[in-house]
């Protein structure tokens, strides 16, 4: 299956290089990779999707929160709608299963209007005001002070890592590099044309560089000497992952948004788990993703607000995540509104997609800025000849956990690897651990696999199936346990054997 | 002759007495604390030659564990023990182990066996 | 080999519990017992437990806990007791049918006459005591731990901090440095020790390495690997005083902050839950409120001594037996335990009120605050005292028993509720 990952010095010279393979530069990816083009996806760290992608609420937006007319609810309203196609392709998990802006007491209710004329400027389908009496129905665990909703039936939950890997292993499939463990440095540059870039692994030459560099964006933009006065402000947010058995709430339940942020919802995962968060603060470091005491409690606050029965008793993750919030003024003039995406080709070099400021809903608008990308390439001249073998579809690997038993005994027949747990809150067997090693984008750490197949996110936590995991990718990779990571080098395990001589 | 008193929490059983020890030097004048003749007994041991069970592993080759379990057969003189880790630390035994298998006879000339504390059968293929 | 595909008794993990539960059930008369373990041989936990301390209860020994596992291992063997390994039990219903899967076996499915629970523990973690901080490797529990150095042979850090004073963590705190690890500290947000005293003695101060009380971890610092540990001391309410913070350098953080009884087969079976413990609702034969579904050991509640998992194993493969062969009456009236003053839980929930005919019955008892000093353990219907036991001391790292002799067999009959009680003496 590595027949996938091409060495790094047969080709030095691409059609585009895309720099971050998070879910944005994921899917420019997979949407580039239908033309004959010869495109190299560079990642920093030892696994995609390692930054904002990874750490987030995991919905698909309706679109009637941003502003009418920003680029921001284009391409929300735009991305939801391809969502379906996206997720049936690709085989990731999404559920259209709507979602709630609900507003405590009387005083909240105004907020409501406001949010559903947003909505049908945006051109947001199928959204409903609620009373209190019909929201305390669908959700029971809702605060009884419930006074109503707005409701929107075409918002959705999906697994952002499932679809940050989905949308990277499509792109691999269809021929694109990706090379990992590979920073951006600097650009090549040839009077007003970007002609290369300079990476720790080396230099590559490329006509088209597009700038998908999420929280560095504003840098990688900055060296290519464009938008000097861009910046972008990572925006913490906290989280809370519930035990998928002792809690569940139905839906996605947002309250009325804020003036910075749309506020600690409670919402569901596909993977069954309720989350909490996030809390909206600004801070200065782009790696910084540690939970907080007072962050934490500020999510908690909000979030029983929301949902009264939560216990903190059933609490089984934290997690922090970093928004790429950035300060561009919407194109069109008459908006007021100074976070809005950038998606140009800029006119000041050649040879650049920029992109900008994809905070949320990123993951919703991802599909239709990969889209727009290609536009604005067909724009500028490129002919985009599409490749006869293209294969939009990625197959599925199975999921133990999700087959009925009957689909598990037959699984464990054909593949007896199958019918070993190795974590068993999650029920995720060997079998699974194993095709993700050897994927196309192969799976080499144990965070890598942790996201990949969900194993160590239930209540142990990885107790139980760290040891086991590092020896299954010690085996597999040929490497000494020494060197398994949990997310990279520098990330090791262990750190020699028990019995030194 | 200065008397002295040493304080020490009785390691005899799961009670955990506070004990009051004086003593001159090795002379031992008188225990308070103690529910039990156990505690006196511990509490000599512990000012004249203090001895603790020791656990840990060794190095087997070719079993199904890398490492077997090892335990002293009795209480272990406690300035030893650091030195005892390094003995064990050279031992490298061929699988299958058998449980009570002697793995070092008379660790520093103690008297005092270290033994396996279980079976460790050989690895398949 | 082919497997049966019914069983009078399976139980469910071979730790101390499941291997007392099994050979109890065949003892009892049960024919085929069949013991499903997801390790590669049985023993469970104890086998990473190499440390003394086990037997002094059940054999006056002190033996390693491997030693302790390979006698019962032996006995269940020599019993002629059925083994499936590396195997894992994915659902039980609650008329007892069972789905297990394994590398070697297959997808199994094995209907049992009875069932005994013996999953054991799983350690909490720390998003469990919400720690704050980044997430780098480098943190683990200390049974995860004790498994790579004992089990698989590699050390997981060269300097440590350890949270929690429970045993677990007392114990690897010993252990890591006898094998050349250095242990920074040992924190502990409790203004006592949670483990037992001994472990103090023989596994921190005899290695000079230093205990905090009232400290916790205030942060985890470093993105890839644990660089360095930020304790902080806290006040009555449990809450970081603030200035008190330290930054101690280190690559690890083990935790040791209580393990919580591991019921997830459990639930689906339906069993009823104490939200106390954590564990089944049990009765004097370690049964679970669903019929024919017993439970033994750490998955009921956390036990201090193995000696005492062993002999609840006993106790629940007994009943396992007994249910089996059908030799029990089912739906007998019970009388409910009641916790009283200072008592955290007991163990049963509940006795027949016929329970006492045959045998007295011996109570579990874990307390909320220690006292140093004499105290009364006492149980009484309201109006009379049943059973009554002076101790020299509670605390809750030690669990204490109390028996209700069999001359309450009367008292017992007409009460509705008997509660456990405290009190100072004197």
């Amino acid at each position: 299956m590595t027949k996938y990952l091409r060495s790094k010095t047969e080709n030095k010279n691409f059609d585009v290089i895309i720099i971050g393979a998070g879910i944005v530069g994921s899917m420019i990816a997979r949407f580039l990779s239908r033309y004959k083009l010869d495109i190299l996806l560079i990642e920093k760290e030892a696994d995609v999707c390692m930054g904002t992608t990874a750490a987030n609420t995991a919905i698909i937006h309706a679109g009637y929160d941003p502003l009418p007319g920003t680029l921001k609810a284009e391409m929300n309203i735009l991305g939801n709608r391809m969502w379906n196609t996206v997720a049936g392709e690709l085989n990731i998990p999404f559920e259209r299963r709507g979602d709630y802006v609900v507003a405590i007491g009387k005083k909240e209710l105004p907020h409501l209007d406001e949010l559903f004329q947003r909505g049908v400027k945006n051109g947001v389908p199928g959204m409903m005001l609620i009373s209190g009496d019909e929201v305390r129905k669908r959700e029971p665990d809702i605060n009884p002070d419930v006074s109503g909703a707005l409701w929107a039936e075409t918002g959705g939950i999906t697994d952002p890592f499932a679809a940050n890997f989905a949308a990277c292993e499509n792109a691999v499939m269809n021929g694109v590099t990706l090379l990992l463990e590979t920073a951006f440095e600097a650009f090549v540059i040839d009077g007003k044309r970007i002609v290369g870039i300079k990476t720790n692994k080396g230099t590559f030459g490329t006509r088209w560089i597009v700038n998908a560099a999420g929280l560095y964006s504003d840098d990688v933009m900055h060296k290519a000497g464009i938008r000097p006065e861009f910046k972008i402000t990572p925006r913490k947010g906290e989280y809370y992952v519930f035990d998928s058995a002792d809690i569940s709430v139905n839906n996605v339940l947002f309250p009325v948004p804020t003036v910075i942020s749309k506020g600690i919802m409670v919402t569901t995962t596909v993977h069954g788990n309720t989350i909490i968060g996030p809390n909206a603060e600004s801070i200065q470091d782009k790696e910084d993703t540690s939970v907080t005491e007072e962050g934490l409690t500020e999510v908690w606050r909000g979030a029983v607000k929301l949902v009264p029965k939560l216990n903190l008793r059933y609490a089984i993750s934290l997690f922090a995540g970093l928004r790429a919030e950035g300060n561009a003024r919407c194109k069109n003039q008459n908006v007021n509104y100074s976070h809005d995406y950038v998606i140009e080709i800029p006119a000041e070099i050649q040879g650049l997609v920029n992109l900008g400021g994809i905070e949320s809903p990123g993951l919703a608008s991802s599909p239709a800025i990969a889209q727009r990308i290609v536009g604005l390439l067909k724009d500028a001249g490129e002919k985009l000849e599409e490749k006869s073998d293209w294969n939009p579809i990625r197959p599925a690997r199975p999921r133990f956990r999700d087959l009925s038993k009957e689909e598990q005994k037959i699984l464990i027949h054909n593949d007896p690897e199958y019918g070993r747990i190795v974590c068993r809150c999650e029920n995720v067997t060997e079998g699974e651990i194993v095709a993700e090693i050897h994927s196309p984008i192969p799976a080499r750490t144990y965070d890598a696999i942790k996201r990949r197949t969900w194993l160590g996110t239930g209540r142990c936590q990885g107790a139980f199936d760290t040891p086991r995991v590092v020896g299954i990718l010690s085996r597999e990779l040929g490497l000494p346990p020494e060197q398994i990571s949990k997310k990279g080098p520098g990330s090791e395990f262990l750190v020699g054997k028990t019995k030194k001589v | 002759m200065a008397t002295e008193e040493t304080k020490m929490i009785c390691l005899g059983c799961p009670v955990g007495c506070s004990l009051t020890v004086t003593h001159n030097k090795d002379t031992i004048i008188k225990v308070e604390g103690t529910q039990c003749n156990i505690g006196i007994e511990f509490a000599t041991s512990e000012i004249r030659d203090p001895r603790r069970m020791i656990a840990t592993t060794v190095r087997v080759k070719g079993g199904i564990h890398p490492l077997v379990p090892v335990y002293t057969a009795s209480p272990f003189p406690k300035p030893l023990i650091m030195k005892l880790m390094e003995e064990l630390r050279k031992i490298e035994l061929e699988a299958p182990v058998k449980i009570d298998q002697v793995v070092l006879k008379n660790a520093l000339g103690t008297g005092i066996d270290v033994i396996a504390s279980r079976d460790l059968p050989l690895a398949p293929d | 080999m082919a497997l049966k595909k019914k069983f009078d008794v399976v139980v469910v993990g071979s730790g101390p519990g499941g291997l007392g539960a099994a050979i109890a059930a065949k003892k009892a008369g049960a024919e085929d017992v069949l013991i499903i373990e997801r390790d590669k041989e049985l023993g469970g936990i104890l086998l990473q437990c190499i440390h003394n301390g086990f037997g002094t209860e059940m054999f006056k020994e002190d033996l390693p806990g491997p030693k302790y596992a390979q006698r019962f291992v032996g006995e269940a063997l020599s019993l002629g007791i059925e083994t499936l390994l590396d195997a894992m039990v994915l659902d039980i219903t609650p008329l007892r049918h069972i789905y297990a899967t394994s590398k070697w076996s297959g997808f199994i499915e094995i209907d049992a006459r009875a069932v005994v629970l013996a999953m054991g523990a799983r350690e909490r973690t720390r998003s469990q005591i919400r720690t704050p901080g980044t997430r780098p490797a480098g943190v683990y529990t200390a049974g995860t731990a004790q498994r790579f150095v004992n089990i698989e042979g590699f050390m997981p850090g060269k300097r440590f901090v350890i949270l929690g004073s429970g045993d677990i963590g007392m114990i690897m705190a010993r252990r890591l440095t006898l094998e050349g690890a250095k242990i920074e500290r040992v924190l502990e947000i409790m203004p006592f020790l949670t483990g037992v005293t001994r472990n103090y003695v023989q596994c921190l101060r005899d290695f000079d390495i230093p205990l905090q009380l009232r400290h916790t971890v205030n942060r985890i610092l470093g993105n890839k690997r644990v660089e360095a540990i930020e304790s902080v001391q806290v006040d009555e309410q449990m809450k970081p005083i603030p200035g008190t913070e330290e930054i101690i350098p280190a690559d690890t953080l083990l935790l040791s902050v209580g393990l919580i009884p591991e019921n997830e087969l459990s639930k689906k079976a339906g069993v009823g839950l104490d939200p106390i413990t954590g564990g089944p609702y049990v009765n004097e034969e370690m049964e679970t409120t669903v019929p024919g579904i017993f439970s033994a050991g750490n998955v009921v509640h956390i036990y201090d001594l193995v000696d005492w998992v062993t002999e609840a194993g006993y106790i629940a493969g007994k009943g396992a037996a007994k249910f089996a062969l059908s030799e029990r009456k089912h739906g007998l009236d019970s009388v409910k335990l009641k916790v009283g003053v200072n008592i955290h839980h007991i163990i049963p929930h509940m006795l027949s009120k016929e329970s006492l005919r045959d045998i007295p019955q011996k109570l579990q008892v874990r307390v909320i605050k220690p006292i140093e000093g004499k105290v009364w353990i006492e149980v009484t219907d309201g109006k009379n005292l049943l059973a009554r036991k002076l101790e020299r001391y509670v605390r809750p790292g030690e669990m204490v028993t109390i028996e209700i002799p069999q001359k309450a067999y009367d008292m017992v009959k007409n009460a509705e509720t008997l509660t456990v009680n405290i009190v100072k003496f004197g």
